[in-house]
């Protein structure tokens, strides 16, 4: 019952890691590149216009799938590890 | 045939293919009803949440405020998008893991709270409500064009194609339709974005068209746009947003919005498995991001094409834009497209200089007042309704009729599945959260179905009559219901997982706060349960406070509800140790039974 809470708990701290860490990049492309980091990316042409507008319409999108699947697969990568999977 | 009748014909086909898979897959008891017996595969239930998701809003809407805001109103396209990043991995598998059919239940239990369970319910329909009246508007306006009626007839129709539709379908007739739906409503979506991002720049890719060169003037087609409308008084479709922190709070409240919207929430207790709802929230992302990365292709492309085709002069490389912009087309010699919109009132003409030619600019900008004096303007004299311009853009590019009949069924399409979506969302909480669970908990299945189906008549019923007086466009409108959804809801779900020190007290207050601060901002500028005229503060950037839109308001509502709730757990009793328990097996993946509402 000790191994089972334990093995639970180091399964919730790697599960909350992993998030945190999708997190900073979710925050970093919408947040950061399109919205306040903008200006600065202001010299990076792309079609017409810059980085930042990029980001704020396609790049940021493209970045959330990428996320979520790379979160999906991580955790069944978990679930297998921790023997919590079914 | 006339234009008239493909229309019917499209949207009549989609129709008899909807019904149809709708009879098939009839509801046969309340689990089918609310969560289509659990068994529905990840990728068809990623495909159907993008349908219940993308909803007159995104469909009808967005373009077009993409079109009128430019890069300002990116915030839809992010807001909407990262929200599924949240749901796929703050709420979506421990939701389902904790396998109830309704959002209110898990509240309710995890709070070990009836109050908490009843706070949950009227948010949720706070929120919902709110969300079925921007699906009235959009449908309002699709019917009104496409069966020749006006604004108001078009939303009663609506109104009653939704409720057959809904009432005798519960979740897995909704899931099954919804699939069908998605088809319709991303192919009627692309397949205009694709050949008018031919006729533009040359590529057929719009999300590519719209970074390439625009073919007739030789500059980059983003170049041309800005230069055609700020020649025109219009801020630059590129132009950075100079209130930064409106523009991060409005789309931190799209976010949360979306991670907290119920209807989408109960999407993800119909797969098997939690890491079926994890790989679930990821398709439904990329089936939506099919149609979000095309939107801002569609809005820049439409957004061209309007103006050149009021200053045909404009299309082509422009020296002088003065001499360009003095010959606007006559209002005799006005295309189609607009004799045709003029009947359902949503472009009006009014020549205001008696010159007979029509001129579109922006006369809010006091800036460009000077120049429009000099070229003998005395005012914009055409109003065109943001909302209209998905629908009316293959018309405006000269596509053939067969084009605009699909997008109309795809448009029907958007509305139908959300509207149906929501309203058994609406349905579920007040049948079974409100009516089975707490005022009469002897109610046979039978009982709570017919239940649950006059509430979804009664929910149609106020959101039409809302519609009729929308507090803004379909998209906006729907933005409220994110904010509601964001600021009440998600806070206490995340933290019910997240934090097992959260107790009833706490959630109790954290939902009331967020909830109450949220309607007080949005009411005190849209009016009184967006009554018109009741409004204190009048809606406009200079008297919101700090510069925050009431669609902004939603992320401030969450970051209190967060706040209050921690304070207030932390100075009364801890959760009881059951509960601890039940916070340990939610965030366990292992054994997660079919959704039921039978485990009391």
């Amino acid at each position: 019952m000790a191994d089972d809470t334990s093995n639970a708990a180091a399964y919730w701290k790697a599960n909350v890691r992993t998030i945190f860490g999708c997190l900073i990049v979710w925050a970093f492309v919408s947040y950061g590149c399109a919205i306040l980091f903008r200006p600065l990316l202001a010299g990076i042409p792309v079609g017409g216009t810059d980085l930042g507008f990029w980001f704020a319409q396609q790049g940021s999108i493209l970045t959330f799938i990428v996320l979520t699947f790379f979160y999906a697969w991580k955790m069944n990568q978990l679930d297998t590890k921790y023997g919590l999977g079914e | 045939m006339d234009q008239f009748t493909i229309n019917i014909l499209f949207v009549g086909a989609s129709f008899a293919l909807y019904i149809g898979i709708a009879i098939w897959a009839r509801a046969g008891s309340t689990k089918d009803f609310y969560v289509a017996g659990g068994g529905v595969h990840p990728i068809t239930n990623g495909m159907a949440t993008a349908a219940d998701w993308m909803s007159a809003a995104s469909f009808i809407s967005m373009a077009g405020l993409l079109a009128a805001g430019g890069y300002a109103n990116s915030t839809y396209l992010m807001g909407w998008t990262g929200g599924y990043v949240l749901l796929a991995m703050l709420l979506a598998p421990y939701l389902r893991k904790f396998g109830k059919f309704t959002v209110p239940a898990f509240i309710g239990d995890r709070f070990y709270s009836s109050t908490a369970r009843l706070i949950a319910v009227v948010c949720l329909i706070t929120a919902s409500v709110t969300y079925v009246i921007g699906q009235m508007t959009g449908a309002g306006v699709a019917f009104s064009r496409f069966l020749e009626v006006s604004n108001t007839a078009g939303i009663w129709i609506a109104a009653l194609i939704v409720f057959l539709y809904a009432v005798f379908g519960g979740m897995k007739g909704i899931t099954y339709t919804q699939v069908a739906q998605y088809v319709v409503l991303i192919i009627a979506y692309t397949i205009p974005a694709v050949f008018i991002a031919m006729q533009l720049t040359g590529n057929p890719i719009p999300m590519f068209g719209m970074f390439s060169t625009h073919t007739e003037s030789g500059i980059p087609l983003l170049d041309k746009l800005d230069q055609v409308v700020t020649a025109l008084g219009f801020n630059a479709y590129t132009a950075d947003v100079d209130n930064k922190l409106n523009m991060v709070l409005f789309t931190l409240s799209l976010m949360v919005g979306t991670a907290g919207l119920p209807h989408v929430i109960i999407r993800f207790f119909t797969v098997p498995k939690v890491a079926d709802a994890r790989w679930s929230a990821g398709w439904a992302l990329v089936f939506i991001a099919l149609l979000y990365v095309t939107a801002p292709a569609v809005g820049s492309m439409a957004r061209l094409n309007l103006m050149t085709t009021i200053y045909p002069d404009m299309s082509e490389q422009v020296e002088d834009y003065d001499a360009a912009a003095s010959s606007p087309i006559l209002y005799e010699d006005r295309p189609n497209w607009i004799r045709s919109w003029e009947h359902t009132g949503l472009i009006q003409f009014e020549d205001k200089n008696g010159d007979g030619r029509i001129q579109l600019y922006n006369d809010d900008n006091e800036a460009f007042t000077g120049t429009a004096t000099e070229r003998g303007w005395e005012g914009n004299e055409l109003s065109v309704n943001n909302d209209i311009l998905v629908l009316a853009n293959p018309e405006i590019a000269n596509l053939p009729p067969w084009v605009i009949g699909l997008i109309a069924a795809g448009g029907v399409a958007a509305a139908l599945s959300t509207a149906a979506g929501l309203l058994l969302a609406i349905s579920s909480a007040i049948s079974h959260d409100l009516i089975k669970n707490t005022l009469n908990p002897r109610i046979s299945e039978k009982g709570e179905m017919l239940a649950a189906r006059i509430s979804m008549g009664g929910a149609i019923l106020l959101a039409t009559y809302l519609g009729l007086n929308p507090p803004g466009f379909a998209a906006q409108t729907v933005a409220l219901a994110f904010g509601i959804a964001g600021a009440s809801l998600f806070p206490v779900l995340m933290m019910g997982i997240f934090s097992k020190r959260i107790n009833n007290h706490g959630a109790v207050a954290g939902m009331l706060t967020g909830l109450l601060t949220t309607l007080l901002y949005i009411f005190t500028y849209l009016g009184w349960f967006f009554i018109p005229g009741t409004n204190m503060l009048p809606n406009t950037p200079d008297s919101w406070v700090m510069g925050i839109s009431p669609q902004s308001f939603g992320a401030l509502g969450a970051m209190m509800n967060f706040v209050v709730a921690f304070t207030v757990s932390n100075v009364t009793a801890a959760p009881p140790q059951e509960i601890q328990d039940l916070v340990e097996s939610v965030r366990s993946p292992k054994g997660a039974g079919s959704a039921t509402h039978l485990s009391h």
